[in-house]
């Protein structure tokens, strides 16, 4: 259905698959095994939370008092109510509801944005009170590990953050396509992917989120 | 038709902008090799210098500091630049598709954006070089290299980027071999350097993310610190090792694994005889690619890790000579009472088969933890992993070059050049490396430019042999340029081969095949061929 209306676009598949069937099936399998690849990237970062949460219980205790779980709460929030405007984008673009996917795919990046100045306003208070990477730490504190809490906290957040951005990138790419019509019924496989990377992207901050606000 | 109005891949579309924005995986291939090759030579560049500061026990000509420099360069561009893409990026961007009857690999697009993030990614690597150079070892250990004044940051951001192209070529791979092979061609019905670069394609993405954030770490760790490897403030430097080597040893497999599947190649095509035990070679690579995620901590025996680790990590290693060895086996039983013919890709086989043995048995006693604690950081450890690298890596590559070559490139090179240059290489790699594992048994400790007297015999032998061995690759480069100009018209199938890359014209069309070939046997059915 829909590629017969005036405003879309019909999709040519590339000249070296033999139909869109194979196109599509290629293009999710390569961006899951993407997804691989960024699992491991930040499973780095698990190990050494796990290991030096397990040397020094005390000091992690104390650091992560230092930072506010009601603004990790509230972005919390934030991203996976992303996540279901983001799967009502891909349903939307899947049933060829132009209008619809645009206006969810907005609402998304509107989200996102709402996370990064949640994000903006609590690194700014850290730096306030002198929490900084570990170079720069001078702040007062009980245990003197505290500073290895942040750092990892620092870096695996500015990642996350960094992936946001990204996904704001991606999600601002498919909005003009999908005003121009090229997605419908027929043809939807870049929404259904950047849907996926956005997916990734807030299950990180599920368990990132409890892992630094709320050890206690 | 005359032969003058055949287009190819390579006079299809002319012009420099032709290449740089070509789609085709066979030209991404050759532009690959390229800068494979050029890497090759800086490599063996610092090399040479190594080993001419090697011939006195004093300093020749060299600082302390400058020779540092010169063998962390050698590591890190034969590693990043040269080895790691030298197969899968080069040999197999070329070849994937073509065995597997495609007309291109899943992602074109992508596979040019690799192609970039390896240039750009080279690109750091030579900014360092003249920013100071790295004197930290190829594997940056923490916490030297947050220390070291050298260019470590560029370095391993270079070494960070390449990581993503060949993380990037592994996806392409893998949605290729999945999606792409032709009709009837089942998974038991593909050539084995597919099934070896899909194994190499798993550790590609599984493994190379965690030295990307293990060096991204390293990076923050000198700039603004993170904690995690300073002891100051209760992190391990240690931990920077699991990381590094958590990718690293998994690495080793990057490199050997897609070598072992020319290996496979060249025995069926040059002893014209099925392969002995195809089904064990596929898993075997399978196997390979699991056991590696798990023998990591055999770099750190001495490293003050638990002896319960050790012993563990021992076994484990001991467990990869396992599908290493069915892989020899099958390889010899296949040449048993075949057609063998010595020709020069070939006598490239014979020279794996020979030194890869030696390489993989003195991994045996290296794994052995008595024997580790007097061989650890000696001579020794260098000579193992050049036979295995080199010995192995290398030998397979040129043998896969050569067995390509008139299909890329459409030329016949000089096959009389081409085995006077094999035998220089393996004598001169013989005489220069063989000669390091007698220097590390007697104790010569390893990255050190000034040595006890009782060295220098065997390191001034070592040294002699490198020009015997450059001798051999100088004689290489010149037959093989000859031979894009002045070869012979090479034929479709010049070696007699039945993968599906020898029924596609020489050079290949654009479009790799003029019809979807169609698959109804495994791939070297030699009997059904009539030998
Ligand atoms: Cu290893």
């Amino acid at each position: 259905m829909a590629t017969t209306g005036t405003s879309f676009i019909k999709h040519e598949v590339a000249h070296h698959f033999d139909n869109a069937e194979q196109e599509f099936e290629s293009a999710k399998l390569g961006m899951w095994a993407f997804m691989a690849q960024e699992i491991l990237f930040f499973s780095a970062l698990f190990v050494a939370y796990a290991i030096f949460r397990y040397l020094y219980p005390e000091a992690f205790l104390e650091a992560s008092s230092l930072l506010s779980w009601k603004m990790g709460a509230f972005n919390t929030a934030v991203l996976i109510t992303s996540s279901f405007t983001m799967v009502m984008a891909v349903n939307s673009a899947q049933t060829s509801q132009k209008k619809k996917t645009f206006n969810f795919l907005l609402v998304t990046i509107l989200l996102a944005a709402l996370f990064l100045v949640v994000k903006y306003f609590e690194y700014m208070s850290k730096f306030h009170h002198g929490i900084f990477p570990p170079n720069y730490f001078n702040a007062m504190a009980v245990f003197e590990q505290v500073p290895i809490f942040f750092g990892i906290y620092f870096v695996i957040t500015g990642l996350h953050a960094l992936h946001i951005l990204i996904g704001i990138g991606l999600i601002i790419w498919i909005m003009r396509r999908t005003a121009r019509g090229e997605f419908h019924a027929d043809y939807f496989t870049p929404v259904e992917l950047v849907g996926l990377y956005w997916h990734f992207v807030d299950l990180v901050w599920i368990f990132l989120f409890p892992l630094l606000y709320l050890v206690g | 038709m005359s032969t003058k109005t055949i287009k190819n891949y390579l006079n299809c579309e002319t012009g420099i902008m032709s290449w740089l924005t070509t789609l085709d995986h066979k030209r991404i291939g050759v532009m690959y090799l390229l800068f494979i090759a050029i890497s090759f030579g800086l490599g063996g560049f610092f090399a040479l210098a190594l080993r001419m500061e090697l011939l006195t026990p004093t300093q020749l000509y060299l600082t302390a500091k400058q020779y540092n420099q010169a063998f962390t360069l050698h590591g890190a561009v034969m590693v990043f630049l040269f080895i790691i893409p030298s197969i899968p990026a080069a040999l197999g961007n070329f070849v994937l598709p073509l065995q597997l009857g495609a007309k291109d690999v899943a992602f074109p697009r992508l596979n040019l954006a690799s192609f970039y993030v390896y240039v750009l990614g080279a690109a750091f690597a030579i900014f360092s070089l003249f920013n100071g150079a790295v004197d930290t070892g190829w594997t940056f250990y923490t916490p030297y290299s947050t220390q070291s004044d050298t260019s470590v940051i560029s370095m391993t951001l270079a070494a960070f980027i390449l990581g993503f192209s060949s993380i990037l070529t592994g996806v392409n791979f893998i949605a290729t071999i999945h999606k792409m092979r032709a009709p009837g061609m089942t998974w038991f019905r593909m050539p084995l350097f597919v099934w070896a670069l899909y194994a190499t394609a798993i550790i590609q993405i599984l493994a190379t993310p965690v030295v990307g954030i293990t060096l991204l770490l390293l990076i923050f760790e000198s700039t603004f610190g993170v904690g995690i490897f300073d002891p100051a403030l209760g992190g391990d430097p240690i931990l920077f090792q699991h990381f590094f080597w958590f990718y690293s040893h998994p690495a080793v497999y990057i490199m050997v694994l897609p070598a072992m599947g020319v290996m496979s190649e060249l025995v069926t095509t040059f002893c014209k005889k099925n392969i002995f035990g195809y089904k064990l070679i596929a898993y075997s690579s399978l196997a390979i690619a699991i056991i590696s995620f798990l023998v990591w901590g055999h770099h750190l025996f001495l490293s003050g890790q638990s002896s319960y680790a050790n012993m563990i990590f021992s076994l484990l290693t001991f467990l990869v000579g396992i599908p290493s060895g069915i892989k020899v086996f099958n390889w010899v039983t296949t040449m048993y009472k075949g057609t063998i013919d010595l020709k020069t890709p070939f006598l490239y086989f014979l020279s794996f088969l020979f030194l890869f043995c030696i390489g993989g048995f003195t991994g045996m006693f290296l794994g052995a933890l008595s024997v580790d604690v007097h061989l650890h950081d000696t001579y020794f450890v260098v000579a193992h992993f050049h036979y295995t690298m080199m010995g192995g890596v290398v030998m397979a590559f040129l043998g896969g070059l050569h067995y390509w070559w008139p299909k890329m490139f459409g030329k016949m090179y000089s096959e009389k050049w081409g085995r006077i240059a094999a035998a220089f290489v393996f004598v001169g790699f013989n005489w220069v490396f063989f000669t390091q594992f007698i220097l590390g048994t007697k104790g010569m400790p390893r990255r050190y430019y000034n040595y006890l007297d009782q060295f220098q015999p065997l390191h001034a032998f070592s040294t002699m042999g490198t020009f015997v061995l450059g001798t051999g690759f100088i004689i290489m480069a010149v037959y093989l340029i000859h031979s894009l100009f002045k070869g012979e018209k090479a034929p479709a199938n010049p070696w007699g081969g039945l993968t599906l890359e020898w029924v596609a014209d020489t050079p290949p069309d654009h479009h790799n095949f003029h019809e979807t070939p169609t698959v109804t046997t495994g791939p070297y059915d030699y009997e059904k061929a009539g030998y």
